[in-house]
């Protein structure tokens, strides 16, 4: 049996309006070189500027994962050519990051327990992306979409301090989560803006020193990530078996077969020439500077995590499941800020609207009402307002419309209106019409109140809940005793 | 009318009595350019039709009396700032039919005064050398003697001043490329505090060490132009947010007490006899003037070329790579492959002394001799700092040769490139201390070739070195080139 000892270097696009060194828009997608200009395409006498903004998320970043943030912080060249770097370098940080010491903790599962284990993070530091190349084997012609360049990207670089595939997942999964909540990085795998390269070796409970590693470059999924690990520790456990060496060396993990590829070895390694950037000019923090950004910093998970348990008196469990993501923990925040029932609302949240979230009816990212309009609803039917049944009508109608819930409600006739002259009406009107049934109640059979309740539940549609009607219509028989 | 030795000032004064008008007189210089520069080759590129244009609405902006001291002053303009519509080459092949959308920060500056744009200027390739003699397009000769050179790498700017076919040009200087062409030509060379003026639109060569500046007549037009340029800009991250004040407004203020430096081993071994006689009998003269001579020392000195070489050299290597022929600039026709293709078109491309310098900065930067060269520059870069602060604690300004040699021939350009660099040692420290200074003639030698001297000021005091080397000029008699 080998132990597997994994680092990972997560790529994250930050969330900033423009790019790092530009004023074009650091919007995801756009028609193919759209959003560029001289000075992200490296036109000859342009200058890149530091955008403040992103350092500003950068050192949210840090603070969100933990770190220390370095007062001083110097940016480099790193050199090498390739058509997507049109400047022929990258503006990046290597030996004064932003970030340092950082750890981010995630839960495990050892032998059936889970335990909260740290993983540390050893550096995060600013950069610029690439741009994107286009191949097109048909005309055999290679193309340049420049609309990326430029755009600022962090790199979280761990110690080597995870142990499994799941481990892995795990930490990305927490990392993401930690990057939303801190609003730096929406964390779309799927789009790019979280990628991840993953640096792995094996070896034996016995042996003191790790093994050799390889690094599996540009995972975009947490599946791939997953798989390639898995992969890597099969290849290598096969070569060591076999009495082979594993040889350091970068490699690409194939998602159509699921297995790593030799990209270059050590020997091919780039000579990147690193030197000191000397368009940008150093970052320097003062305290103040530090504690202003760190008073931006939103509210992180964990201590939403204790506000709920603790303030609110939540459950563990669900409190857990509204921190998962932070749309669903803002949409509860927001509820709570128009109607003031946490209970109610997490209750409301987790039974009804993620159940229509997980059937795939709605998504969280867009839901065609507010949180406002949510809390409303969950208030009128605390209220009786509208009866527990048909609130949960209003919430279908509302995913369905983005309707607001009074109006649903109101043209559905699902509003009560609690007016007591009729309800007493309904009764005497049901009564009279069922004088022998009346007189079976009276004589101690109990079991026909159920149709006397369905007649004058029947009539009092949208006047009163059926609990009043139950009250009120006990009320009267047992006067008739 | 012979424009050839007028000044801004003058200029100015013409303009606005109208004796002259702005398209006259920028007919003038196009006239002198078209007569004389087939020979001088001074110019890369003659923007006649802009200077008629542009001629045209400054006079409109004279005629309506809110003329600006630059307003319908032809400039010539060095071939490495970036001129939106007109070819920027850097006297390279490379860059032959480029032609940048978008205006350098200095010419925005220049064109919102209305200035007359002549044309743009020949430099050594990318701006490395000191002799013009490495440009692809134009080989400048000297306005002294047709067999000298004029000094580089701005030594179509300097040619051009001297010679009088423009009144004034834009430089930059990397290691003296303004200052010392313009000793080679007998003109006033400034080279601003590093951050004093945008470096956004000029094609970098060593981006630490990169300034433009002013050449011209003498240094009370060197300071107009510096009004003009001068500031910051939000597009350059290293331009500076001191304020710009009036660099002509310590003109004519005495250079009594003021206490002015000379650094032993800026007048020892390998600076010609003739160049030190000049500058310490300039130094005798400021002393008559009540200035005070305090002799010192700058022991970094003997290693300030070598530092200057690794670090411009590493930053060239790396802000030179992005000409591989694919967006713009010279694409081979061979390749198969991308590093092909880029190889080729580099090597196509780029001259002999770029491609050096492109060699000897990879080189410096690579793992494992990174801290022996590029870190040990670095260091010698703080020390040499730090000797110039010593002095200016004591002194006020430095002063020293700008070249050890008036300009030489142009057959006797030396081959051996140590030796050649050798030539930048009075030059180099000062934009390794981001420094600003101003040179300005103090002689000729025998044959008539003109000798420089440079003024080395604090940081951001270049209104005081402008006044001193003003307070020279005005008890000096300028020769101009028998050329002209």
């Amino acid at each position: 049996m080998y132990i597997p000892v994994i680092g990972l270097e997560i790529h994250a696009e930050l969330l900033t309006k423009s790019k790092v060194f530009c004023n074009c828009s650091a919007e995801f997608g756009g028609d193919q070189n759209s959003r560029c200009c001289p000075v992200c395409t490296g036109m000859p006498g342009t200058l890149p500027v530091i955008n403040q903004t992103a350092v500003e998320y950068a050192v949210k970043a840090g603070f969100a994962l933990n770190c220390e943030i370095n007062k001083f912080s110097v940016f480099d060249r790193k050199n090498y050519f390739y058509p997507d770097l049109p400047k022929a370098y990258q503006i990046s940080q290597l030996n004064y990051p932003l970030c340092i010491n950082g750890n981010v903790p995630i839960e495990v599962e050892v032998n059936g327990e889970k335990i909260q284990k740290n993983i540390r993070i050893n550096r995060i530091h600013l950069e610029e992306d690439a741009g994107k190349l286009i191949h097109d084997d048909y005309n055999g012609v290679s193309l340049a979409d420049y609309n990326r360049c430029g755009i600022p990207l962090i790199e979280i670089v761990t110690e080597p301090d995870i142990r499994s595939a799941e481990e892995a997942r795990a930490f990305v999964e927490k990392v993401s989560l930690l990057l939303q909540y801190a609003g730096v990085c929406d964390c779309k795998m799927e789009q790019g803006s979280l990628r991840c390269d993953v640096n792995i070796s094996i070896m034996k409970p016995t042996d003191s020193q790790f093994g050799t590693r390889a690094e599996i470059k540009n995972l975009n999924s947490l599946k791939s990530i997953v798989r390639a690990i898995e992969y890597e520790i099969k290849r290598q456990s096969k070569i060591l078996d076999g009495g082979g060496k594993v040889i350091q060396e970068t490699r690409r993990f194939n998602d159509n077969h699921g297995d790593t590829k030799s990209m270059r070895s050590k020997e091919d390694a780039h000579d990147y020439r690193y030197f000191p950037e000397p368009d940008i000019v150093q970052v320097n923090f003062t305290d103040e500077d530090l504690a202003e950004i760190r008073a931006k910093l939103p509210e992180l998970p964990e201590k939403r995590f204790e506000r709920y348990t603790k303030e609110y008196g939540l459950s563990e469990a669900d409190a857990k499941i509204l921190i998962s993501q932070k749309t669903i923990s803002d949409f509860f925040n927001g509820a709570l800020e128009v109607y003031n029932n946490p209970k109610s609302i997490s209750s409301f949240i987790i039974v009804e609207l993620l159940r229509r979230v997980n059937l795939g009816e709605v998504s969280m990212d867009n839901l065609p009402f507010s949180s406002k309009d949510f809390a409303v609803l969950v208030q009128m039917a605390d209220e009786e307002k509208v009866s527990k049944n048909d609130a949960k009508t209003i919430l279908r109608f509302m995913v369905e419309t983005g309707k607001k819930p009074e109006e649903i409600a109101k043209e559905n006739g699902f509003l009560i209106t609690n007016d007591t002259g009729k309800v007493e009406e309904v009764i005497e009107n049901v009564l009279s019409a069922n004088k022998a049934i009346v007189e079976q109640w009276l004589s101690g059979e109990q079991k026909v109140f159920g149709f006397l309740m369905g007649q004058c539940t029947k009539e009092l549609k949208g006047v009163c809940t059926p609990k009043v009607v139950k009250d009120s219509l006990e009320a009267k028989l047992n006067s008739m005793k | 009318m012979d424009v050839s030795q007028l000044k801004i000032r003058q200029l100015r004064e013409m303009l606005d009595k109208k004796q002259i008008s702005a398209a006259e007189l920028a007919d003038e210089y196009i006239k002198r350019i078209k007569k004389y520069d087939e020979k001088l080759e001074s110019y890369i590129t003659v923007t006649e039709e802009i200077a008629k244009e542009q001629a045209k609405t400054a006079q409109e902006r004279i005629n309506a009396g809110s003329a600006s001291a630059l307003t319908g002053i032809p400039i010539a303009v060095k071939d490495n700032i970036c001129t939106e519509g007109v070819k920027t080459t850097c006297a390279s092949r490379m860059l032959e039919n480029f032609v940048p959308p978008y205006n350098a920060t200095v010419m925005e500056k220049l064109n919102s005064e209305n200035i007359v744009m002549l044309g743009k200027t020949s430099m050594d390739e990318f701006a490395m050398g000191g002799s013009t003699q490495t440009s692809a397009f134009a080989k400048t000769k000297n306005p002294y003697d047709l067999n000298r050179v004029p000094g580089g790498s701005s030594g179509g700017s300097a040619a051009c001043v001297s010679a009088g076919l423009a009144p004034a040009a834009l430089g930059s200087d990397t290691g003296g490329s303004i200052r010392q062409p313009a000793a080679f030509c007998g003109v006033t060379g400034l080279k601003p505090t590093y951050g004093r003026v945008s470096r956004y639109g000029l094609v970098a060569f060593a981006s630490s060490l990169d300034q433009i500046g002013p050449i011209a007549r003498d240094a009370h037009d060197c300071a107009l132009v510096l009004n003009a340029i001068a500031g910051c800009d939000s597009r350059d991250g290293t331009s500076s947010r001191v304020a710009v004040e009036d660099f002509t407004a310590k003109i004519g203020m005495p250079v009594k007490g003021m206490k002015i430096a000379v650094p032993k081993e800026f007048y020892a071994e390998g600076i010609d006899s003739v160049v030190r006689d000049s500058v310490l009998s300039a130094a005798q003269k400021y002393k008559d003037m009540g200035a005070e001579i305090v002799e010192c020392s700058m022991p970094s000195l003997k290693y300030a070329v070598a530092a200057y070489y690794l670090i411009s050299s590493a930053e060239a290597s790396s802000n030179l790579s992005r000409y591989d022929g694919i967006k713009y600039g010279h694409r081979s026709s061979k390749g198969d492959s991308y590093g092909e293709l880029v190889c080729n078109s580099r090597s196509e491309g780029f001259g002999e002394e770029v491609k050096r310098r492109i060699l000897l900065g990879n080189y410096a930067l690579s793992s494992g001799y990174y801290d022996a060269y590029y870190g040990k520059a670095m260091a010698l870069k703080q020390k040499i700092r730090a000797e110039y602060e010593e002095i200016f604690k004591i002194c006020d300004v430095i002063l020293t040769p700008t070249a050890p040699s008036v300009a030489y021939g142009i057959n006797e350009n030396i081959t051996d490139p140590v030796k050649m660099y050798q030539a930048d040692i009075c030059t180099v420290t000062v934009n390794i201390a981001s420094l600003p200074a101003i040179s300005t003639t103090c002689g000729y030698d025998a044959k008539g070739m003109p000798i420089g001297m440079s003024i080395i000021g604090k940081h951001f005091d270049e209104a005081t070195i402008i006044q001193v080397a003003d307070a020279f000029e005005k008890n000096f008699e300028a020769v101009p080139p028998k050329m002209v």
